[in-house]
């Protein structure tokens, strides 16, 4: 049974100190995480200020649209073997090419989840005196944080995801251990890699949903970024024509 | 431009070794979204455990997924089909969620309007629900579909040919043009399979010719796919 030889090899403690006289699960899950690391926070740098940027001007929506769309349906493969022929291996090149693929979910995060945010309650700041920055920082960015926080999540299994791939050309990630053993046609050790990878993946996921979770403030239904107060007053509210302010 | 000339019937063989990977999974993918995703309209039970099933199933690495389908159906490895059986979980992951909100965005008023003229659930589901999801459907499965032949080309890691062979070739050859000629078809087999399905969507839909998308249409589209393999932004999964 495949499975049980995988998981054998998993718990084999000499595999995470060495495998096949390299790298060991250890190593190999260290290189995975700094990388990724480095990724997200590139990614962070980029996409944050951009998504709040569109998010609370509303403008260049269509060009973030767009963007997220193209980049859908590059390769990942693809791009990362044309950047390693025509750029030297190293982590530089491969940070890049996960922030290009990393950019779209944070930022639509970003922006969905100001966009989000009632317009009365933004207006309400506005009107109580607050600054450009003091509604952005804080009023739109609490009331977004969930669905920021989801943009974030999905960049880190994009990137976590990707990350495997960077093995075929040298660097080293959990899929050293799926592509060696292809090679060397060492099938526990391939699933076995491959169920390192996709718990991983899966470890990491639930932990940012629990903070995504955490994230939403007192007195805001999760996740969509309007107050509870303001959804409940628009169940219980008669219904007819609401009366426009300032007529 | 002399490789291009001299590997056309490369070029030709991948390309549809390609579309033969993914057009089962898109289309098996659709057949299977559309119930599910209406069982998931109708009761919030169904649709947590469905949508929580494609989010974690969504979550497992591409290259992951394409070595345990296989050990777990019991298959050989290098069999072309695991690739297809992959990607076919990809799109119901993305679709069910798709085909959820496409059925919820039909209006209750119209429903209710159509069971009282008579007709039975059968008949409002097929002449009323599902031409009114259309529109949103199509939005799902044009994001399944250019993520799906994104995706494909994974499986040339392993050893499965798809387009994805020119990028492991071109890799080990260090030949940059090669490279480019894969991302290229990628792209351009994107971009045909979108126009085709929204030439399909015209066909089948012509009162939605001219006019603009729905706000529900128009939402699904414009939402970000949750984080898998090779695709990004995702089926407006966890936004």
């Amino acid at each position: 049974m495949l499975f049980l030889d995988a998981i054998d090899w998993i718990l084999d403690p000499e595999h995470w100190r060495e495998v096949n006289f390299g790298p060991g699960i250890g190593e190999e899950l260290v290189a995975h995480l700094w990388l990724t690391l480095l990724s997200v926070l590139a990614v962070a740098v980029v996409a944050l200020p951009v998504g709040l940027y569109i998010g609370h001007t509303g403008r260049g929506r269509g060009v973030a649209v767009v963007l997220a769309n193209v980049v859908r349906a590059v390769p990942t493969l693809g791009l990362l073997a044309l950047l390693f022929i025509a750029l030297p291996l190293g982590l530089g090149p491969a940070v890049f090419v996960f922030l290009l693929l990393g950019v779209p979910p944070l930022l639509a995060g970003a922006y969905a989840g100001l966009e989000s945010v009632d317009r009365q309650t933004i207006d309400a700041a506005r009107a109580m005196g607050f600054t450009e920055w003091q509604v952005l920082l804080r009023v739109e960015l609490p009331l977004a944080a969930p669905l920021i926080l989801g943009g974030l999540r999905s960049t880190v299994l994009q990137v976590i995801a990707s990350v495997t791939l960077i093995s075929n050309f040298g660097l080293n990630s959990l899929g050293d251990f799926i592509l060696g053993g292809l090679a060397s046609q060492d099938y526990p050790q391939v699933v076995a890699g491959s169920l390192l990878v996709t718990a991983l993946a899966l470890l990491v996921d639930g932990l940012l949903a629990l903070v995504e979770r955490a994230a939403a403030p007192r007195g805001v239904s999760r996740g969509d970024g309007r107050t509870t107060a303001r959804s409940r007053r628009v169940r219980t509210a008669p219904t007819g024509a609401p009366i426009a302010e300032g007529n | 431009m002399d490789w291009v000339l001299s590997h056309l019937d490369d070029i030709g063989n991948l390309t549809v070794t390609h579309i033969v990977l993914c057009v089962p999974a898109i289309v098996i993918g659709f057949v299977v979204s559309v119930p599910l995703g209406y069982a998931a309209s109708k009761s919030s039970l169904a649709r947590g455990v469905l949508l929580t099933l494609g989010n974690v199933l969504y979550t497992i690495p591409g290259i992951a997924l394409v070595v345990l389908v296989p050990v777990t159906l019991g298959i050989p490895l290098l069999n072309p089909v695991n690739v297809t059986i992959a990607l076919l979980i990809y799109a119901v992951a993305i679709m069910v969620r798709s085909a959820a909100d496409a059925f919820v965005s039909v209006s209750g008023d119209v429903k209710q309007s159509a069971t009282a003229q008579g007709y039975s659930a059968s008949q409002r589901f097929w002449r009323v629900e599902l031409p009114l999801a259309g529109p949103v459907l199509l939005a799902g499965v044009r994001v399944v579909s250019v993520s799906t032949i994104s995706l494909a080309t994974v499986g040339a890691l392993v050893g499965i040919p798809s387009l994805g062979t020119f990028f492991t070739d071109a890799f080990q050859r260090n030949f940059a043009l090669e490279a480019v000629v894969g991302l290229v078809l990628v792209l351009l087999l994107a971009a045909v399979f979108d126009l085709l399905l929204s030439l399909v969507g015209r066909a089948l839909m012509p009162w939605t010719r001219g006019t603009r998308l729905s706000a529900g249409a128009a939402k699904a589209l414009s939402q970000p796919v949750p984080a898998g393999v090779g695709d990004v932004a995702g089926p407006g999964g966890r936004l």
